[in-house]
């Protein structure tokens, strides 16, 4: 087996904005807002300055962040929006977890077209327009809510009628039509604050190999708002994720389906499995194992992690060569300063076996389901009700 | 030259013209057209259809083509040339194996077949094709989930009937499943019947959106039981804001 580096992509110039073949939206966002078409909710300061794929720079808020959370992620992988959440609080950073927030329904959209695009508009202009009355900025948890609601940006930038419908619809909900300055993934606030990370980080990954997915919606649909670094694959692949998890000090292989999709599918997960599964193990899991041998596979969306763990216990059963653990960035990056992996990261929800991940890591993680066993305990007797942030050390 | 006078002729509407091997015959081509008008008429289709190199890097880099007899190209081309039989006969026989991952978004001519069928099962829905019917059978828990609770899965959909293929952890988790969903911290996160907590209000909101944006009438076309179950659910909690729809 030989393992590529990607340090030896080669590292191109970074590109030139003048260049970018595609328009600035955000400038067109602003001519909007002064013709009084929309409001545009500004990125609060303090903000971070990332280059995105055509060397714009995009404004990431460290704190004042409204977290636009994802179905997938809470309903059955919790540690990740916990983990999310845990971070801002161990680095002190100020955020509001709204209960005045639906899903961005894309998930359905893409899997049953049970919807049209004045009610996708509405309901991604809903959202925004609670984040505005909250004063906080939207953090999209998602990468398919990220993907869609950059595709609503471009469809009501574009298209009177649709905004003139929206509005009309905001109108009867007492509510503006409203957009955000950027829209802006957690893992592109991940990615920028990868340097506070490992400033609070207490276990070393240096002995840790790692692949990486890179989530589809996240840097394929309205690809020029991904973030991208000369210094990681050369500029020639998105940087979100790698650089973190490269700054935690694990090593980032590389493998040769890289930019193939994880197989979710939308309809497939939920209707058509058997398509889901057969993509994730033959074109990811399996190329991973063979060609990168990884102690974990790192991605950044809810329909990913969910598709490459869960895929997993089939082919095993038939002996294929699988078993990665897979969990997203901001569990990796929790762990990594601390974090509790059953309090906060949740662990037990996934599937494929990650305690010899764990123990790699140097945590100990049959001290730490003991731990977690004596609060289900202590829930079931009625003592606590709930597990706190006080219970998962922040 | 050749290809000026070959170019019109492959890119001109043309009744005699299809690639369609099937034609559905039982359908009249007239009803094949209005379909087909109705999704030209979509405004987002003039973003997403530039025309078509016939590259096939869309074809390279998409998941569905390699499981399924499946092509981003045929999508992208039927619509250039706008074959209507090809497009209806793909309408019923080919949308519903894309995976929705935009993959093919990489098209050097900015097409994104992947955003065309997006419209094209739209249209399938609101006409209420059988295919589409079909397609979305076992799907109508799920949109009752997304309409009515803004959440599109929840924590006590993790049955092991519901997914056998991910194995006994799926049995474990339904089995603790209150327990363990009390044991997180985000206050948001302590439901089992929708990913997070959403507020009346909120919900309130959502529905009157699905009422203005037309979607209701899509249900009703594509499943009429499921459309009266969401209706009662609405209504009350309508009624009960001082909504009158």
């Amino acid at each position: 087996m030989s393992l590529i580096p990607i340090e030896a992509i080669r590292r191109k110039p970074a590109p030139d904005p003048a260049d970018a073949p595609t328009e600035d939206i955000r400038e067109l966002l602003f001519e909007l807002e002064d013709a009084g078409e929309l409001i545009v909710q500004r990125v609060p300061e303090p903000y971070m300055e990332v280059m995105t794929k055509y060397g714009r720079t995009k404004k990431i808020p460290v704190e004042q962040t409204w977290h636009h959370k994802s179905c997938g992620q809470c309903g059955h992988i919790p540690g990740y929006s916990t983990s999310i959440f845990w971070l801002n609080r161990k680095l002190g950073l100020d955020y509001f977890d709204p209960t005045d927030q639906t899903s961005c329904t894309a998930w359905n959209y893409y899997a049953s077209a049970t919807s049209n695009a004045p009610a996708q508009a509405g309901v991604a202009v809903r959202n925004f327009a609670a984040a505005l009355e909250t004063g906080y900025f939207p953090m999209i948890h998602c990468a398919t809510s990220y993907g869609h609601y950059k595709e609503v940006r471009h469809q009501l930038v574009h298209h009177a009628d649709l905004r003139a419908k929206v509005r009309d619809i905001m109108g009867k909900l007492g509510k503006p039509l409203v957009l955000p300055e950027e829209i802006v993934h957690y893992s592109e606030w991940v990615h920028a604050m990868r340097d506070r990370f490992v400033e609070k980080q207490v276990y070393d990954f240096s002995n840790l190999t790692v692949t990486v997915h890179p989530a589809c919606h996240y840097y394929k649909l309205i690809k020029e708002d991904a973030i991208y670094d000369p210094d990681i694959y050369g500029g020639e692949r998105t940087a979100t994720v790698s650089a973190m998890v490269m700054a935690l000090g694990a090593r980032v292989a590389d493998y040769s389906t890289f930019f193939d999709c994880c197989g979710f599918g939308f309809r497939h997960i939920l209707v058509e499995r058997d398509f889901t599964r057969s993509f994730a193990t033959q074109r990811k899991i399996e190329v991973m194992k063979e060609e990168a041998n990884p102690d974990v596979t790192i991605t950044h969306d809810t329909g990913c992690v969910t598709t490459l763990d869960k895929s997993q216990f089939s082919p095993e059963a038939h002996n294929r060569k699988v078993g990665i653990p897979v969990m997203s960035d901001a569990q990796f990056a929790a762990l990594a300063m601390g974090a509790h992996p059953y309090r906060v990261c949740q662990l037990h929800w996934h599937s494929t076996d990650n305690r010899p991940l764990l123990e790699k890591m140097g945590i100990d993680w049959k001290a730490a389901w003991e731990e977690f066993s004596e609060d289900l305990a202590r829930i079931e007797r009625g003592e606590i009700e709930y597990l706190t942030w006080e219970d998962a050390g922040v | 030259m050749a290809t000026a006078t070959l170019a019109p002729a492959l890119f001109t509407r043309d009744p005699g013209a299809t690639l369609s091997p099937n034609h559905y015959t039982e359908v009249p081509y007239e009803e094949k057209l209005r379909l087909w008008e109705q999704v030209k008429a979509d405004s987002r289709y003039s973003d997403y259809m530039y025309g078509c190199y016939e590259c096939g890097i869309c074809v390279a880099a998409c998941p569905s083509a390699r499981f399924y007899d499946f092509s981003p190209r045929k999508i992208a081309q039927a619509a250039g040339r706008e074959d209507v039989e090809l497009i209806y006969e793909q309408m019923n026989d080919d949308v519903w194996n894309c995976s929705q991952c935009f993959s093919c978004d990489r098209c050097p001519r900015q097409n994104s077949p992947g955003g065309l069928i997006t419209i094209l099962r739209e249209v399938a829905v609101t006409n209420g094709l059988a295919s589409s019917k079909k397609a979305l059978e076992g799907y109508s828990r799920i949109v009752y989930k997304i309409m009515t609770t803004g959440t599109q899965v929840s924590p006590d959909m993790l049955q092991p009937d519901a997914f056998p293929d991910w194995g006994p952890d799926v049995r474990t988790v339904s089995e603790n499943l209150d327990t363990w969903r009390r044991a997180m911290p985000p206050e948001t996160h302590h439901t089992t019947s929708a990913s997070w907590t959403v507020s009346k209000k909120t919900l309130t909101e959502l529905y009157l959106i699905w009422h203005y944006s037309g979607v209701m009438d899509m249900i009703a076309q594509v499943d009429e039981g499921l459309h009266m179950i969401i209706m009662d659910v609405m209504e009350e909690s309508l009624e009960e804001a001082g909504y009158e729809i």
